[in-house]
């Protein structure tokens, strides 16, 4: 049944002519590649309990009076679209899981993309020939944070309505087109009765079909150039050492999967996340203590704080304070993260083609550069919350902005040259071998030390074994005649001359233990 | 094993392994030819499972998966039984962890234990592709379509035209033009000053240290005419030379829209005289000779001051709207309407 169904299926689409190296396609064996299969993974919890939400999620600023079973909101003049987000997490079966769920999978999604793009960094893997899909994550970053904000906007809730609110006038502060550009997406002055269902439709069709095409062409990119890979297993540039596709890593990394929507499923559970019935209907007089955007909107929040209260002002025209933080602090960071690429081919003169991976410590000057710069937006990050600092603390809130406003320009002076200092330092070490072995340590008779490594398994005379090239193998038997792959390449006889037939024929053993 | 596969494999040059030593051009480029044939036996050590122990490693996967099934049945009977997001959440990640461990236990020891490796082709074309390619794409653009220039313009008049076109309405028919929009807001000559609920603010409303959040009458509730009002005194105070009038007994009106990013100046600390932002915590000081000048974080601005009187039945009124744009600022605004 199902063989003819393929049959069918294959007859029209040809499957199995083009298909069958991509069964074969080598995926390295590196903890660090897992981050980038996280995000990816995120992204399909996002898109599935977003589904779900969009069901019951009403879109409008409409005014209504809440009438729901949360008893504290009950005769308050609401949005629909607050009143459904209050409906659809205590009325709605599994609403609760899903919107959690989904709040936990966004911060999931833009955080693993961050360390994803950290390791790429820090390992320089965006380099010759990756540059395009190094330029494409970026922009999957920007359109991550993009999206994460909309969405939390959408509750229209009093915390993101303040963060809406911040938007409008950061939008109004571009020079030239700020005023058109607020008006237009906001649709006339702030409020409006717009936005939220703007946002809606940005948040659920918009931004998700670019990031799907996107992720589609990141993988694409990534099959066609074939993956980077770290030094050792026998690693070379002209290889890629580890795992196949088939059966392996679709094992693996479809476990994966799972493993990432059950912890999302956990933090669902457990651990709440943006109760926006505490924080009551967004009411434009109205405002809430220790307002916080998501995690990653924390940097820009912190820099909006720590900006001087600076304003460029000429006979005629503007430059608002908000634009430096909030327009040309992005705009400068997500430009040079998208050249840096060609930024350091040009500095270090370095235009080879590279498919192994440096280690950090092998390249302080990129290393330094990327700590100190990370060390940056971390002490801007921390600035989001001088409010509450001062207030844990119990310091002046001026003590803790002067201090912030000196800690991010002096940290990063500081990062760069330590790190530096620390790379040169850890390349004079021993390097790690990538996969620890157990030793036994044996005292001989005489009172001496000796260590034997453990083999990776009982009776396992080879710890090291070296890689197996599927393209180029042909398997033989026990008695030495080449292993056929149905009628391709039945009657080969000596193994393969060359055209290809019966290579890159990957069998498992029948007497697999 | 007839064959050992290292003993075939292409060798690697030791220099090769120097860190940071990048690839040489010619490397990058000679790549295009099939590696050579490798004859590796079925029963080389390389397709054996990764598990010393695999009959130990299929129970416990066996038990994870039972785990999973039974986890994706309890959520199917909490979501039936409508349980709590606890008990929903957790039966869905018990389903989910024990598929996902199971799963991934699977692949890392129940499967060949590796490494294999497969070849990197040259990135790039030959020259020769290249360069083939370009003819191809040049001699038959030229031919076929540079010949007729005059069509390419008049086809690019056209594309150009119904970009424009398509643009403008787009952009357009999303918001009205700004205008003036951001230079006025709703208050006007004689309003009186609302509370939030729709009561006229009479003079003995607030004692000394009071603040409230009011409105113009046809404006209740408006995001950009919210006014703080504010008592930090009992008699006239003047905050600049030029506002004799504008706080009499003691009441102080500042727009309540913070001059950096908008959000609501909400606070009123009545001891040290500061009205502050809770966002960003703009500080602005208000009280005589102290029009809500900012002196501490990004506030660029002062809040625009509302001038008010008292009428003869007591009640609180606005002398005129406010005199320059309230809230964040915005390129067209420049020098105009900077506080007088």
């Amino acid at each position: 049944m199902i063989d003819s169904l393929y049959r069918w299926v294959d007859d029209r689409l040809n499957i199995s002519g083009g298909s069958r190296k991509l069964l074969n396609k080598i995926f390295p064996d590196h903890w660090s590649f897992m981050l980038g299969e996280i995000a990816l993974y995120s992204f399909v919890i996002l898109v599935v309990t977003g589904i779900f939400l969009t069901l019951y999620f009403v879109p409008s600023q409409q005014q209504v009076i809440y009438n729901g079973v949360y008893a504290p909101l009950r005769g308050q003049h609401v949005s629909e679209a607050y009143a459904s987000t209050i409906n659809l997490t205590f009325q709605v079966r599994c609403g609760l899981l899903m919107r959690q769920m989904h709040h936990w999978a966004a911060n999931i999604f833009v955080g693993s993309i961050v360390v994803h793009m950290c390791r790429i960094f820090f390992t320089g893997g965006f380099r010759r020939p990756r540059e395009f899909n190094w330029i494409i994550g970026v922009n999957l970053l920007i359109l991550a944070i993009f999206n994460g904000f909309l969405g939390y906007s959408l509750p229209d809730d009093l915390v993101s309505g303040t963060g809406i609110r911040i938007a409008f006038s950061i939008l109004e502060s571009v020079p030239l087109v700020g005023s058109y550009l607020a008006t237009f997406l906001f649709g006339g002055n702030y409020p409006g009765t717009s936005i939220i269902p703007r946002f809606f439709i940005i948040h659920v069709l918009i931004l998700p079909a670019i990031i799907a095409v996107l992720i589609g062409a990141h993988l694409g990119l990534l099959v066609k150039q074939k993956h980077t890979q770290f030094r050792g297993n026998g690693a070379t540039e002209k290889n890629v050492v580890g795992a196949p596709m088939w059966p392996t890593f679709i094992a693996k990394t479809q476990g994966f999967l799972f493993l990432v929507a059950g912890v999302t499923a956990i933090l669902g559970a457990v651990v709440q996340i943006n109760p926006i019935w505490q924080y009551g209907p967004y009411v434009p007089y109205k405002v809430s203590y220790a307002v916080q955007p998501d995690w990653y909107m924390g940097w820009l929040d912190g820099a909006l704080r720590l900006m001087p209260s600076w304003e460029i002002v000429f006979p005629g025209h503007m430059i608002p304070n908000a634009f430096f933080p909030g327009v040309l602090l992005p705009g400068i960071t997500f430009t040079v993260l998208m050249l840096w690429p060609m930024i350091e081919a040009k500095v270090r003169g370095d235009t080879a083609e590279h498919h192994l991976l440096e280690e950090p410590r092998n390249n302080p000057w990129r290393t330094s550069i990327g700590a100190a710069v990370l060390s940056f937006y971390f002490v801007l990050f921390g600035a989001s919350a001088t409010d509450v600092l001062a207030n844990y603390l119990e310091v002046s809130l001026n003590t803790v902005l002067v201090t912030f406003r000196y800690l991010v320009v002096i940290v990063p002076l500081v990062v760069g040259p330590v790190t530096y200092k620390i790379c040169l330092e850890l390349q004079h070490q021993h390097r790690p071998t990538k996969t620890k072995r157990h030793n036994i340590v044996i005292r001989s008779e005489e009172g001496g030390y000796s260590t034997i490594e453990v083999a990776p398994r009982p009776g396992d005379e080879r710890p090291h074994l070296e890689p197996i090239p599927v393209d180029a193998m042909v398997l033989v038997d026990d008695d030495g005649q080449p292993i056929a792959a149905g009628r391709v390449a039945a009657g080969v006889g000596s193994g393969g001359n060359g055209n290809g037939s019966g290579r890159g024929i990957f069998r498992i053993p029948r007497q697999y233990r | 094993m007839p064959d050992s596969p290292d003993d075939s494999r292409p060798s690697e040059a030791p220099g090769s392994s120097d860190p940071g030593a990048p690839a040489s051009p010619s490397s990058a480029h000679d790549g295009h030819a099939e590696p050579p044939v490798v004859t590796v036996s079925i029963n080389a050590p390389q397709f054996e499972v990764a598990a010393a122990n695999p009959e130990q490693v299929e129970r416990g996967i066996a038990v994870m998966f039972v785990l999973a099934a039974v986890g994706f049945a309890g959520f199917g009977a909490a979501y039936w039984q409508n349980a709590s997001n606890f008990w929903l959440g957790i039966s869905l990640a018990l389903g989910m962890v024990g598929l996902g461990v199971g799963m991934v236990a699977w692949g890392k020891y129940l499967m060949p234990r590796g490494p294999f490796s497969e070849s990197r082709h040259a990135t790039g074309p030959t020259e020769e592709e290249r360069e083939a390619f370009l003819t191809d794409f040049s001699s038959r653009g030229k031919v076929a379509i540079e010949r007729r220039g005059f069509l390419l313009k008049l086809l690019s008049l056209a594309g150009g035209v119904f970009g424009i076109v398509a643009l403008f309405p787009l952009l357009r028919s999303l918001g009205p033009l700004p205008k003036h929009m951001f230079y006025t807001t709703a208050w006007r000559k004689g309003d009186y000053l609302v509370t939030p609920d729709g009561r006229r603010v009479h003079v003995d409303d607030l004692e000394e240290g009071g603040v409230l959040t009011v409105f113009p009458p046809n404006d209740i509730g408006g995001a950009l005419s919210q006014t703080i009002l504010i008592r930090p005194l009992l008699t006239d105070v003047v905050t600049a030379p030029l506002r004799k009038t504008w706080g009499p007994a003691g009441y102080l009106a500042f727009s309540k829209v913070c001059t950096h990013a908008g959000c609501p100046v909400a606070l009123y600390e009545h001891a040290i005289g500061i009205l502050l932002c809770p966002c960003h915590q703009s500080a602005f000081e208000v009280g005589p000779d102290k029009p809500a000048v900012p002196v501490f974080g990004p506030a660029p601005r002062p809040l625009p001051q509302l001038a008010l009187y008292v009428d003869r039945k007591g009640y609180l009124r606005a002398q005129h709207g406010y005199y320059e744009p309230v809230g964040p600022g915005f390129w067209e605004r420049g020098d105009r309407g900077i506080a007088q």
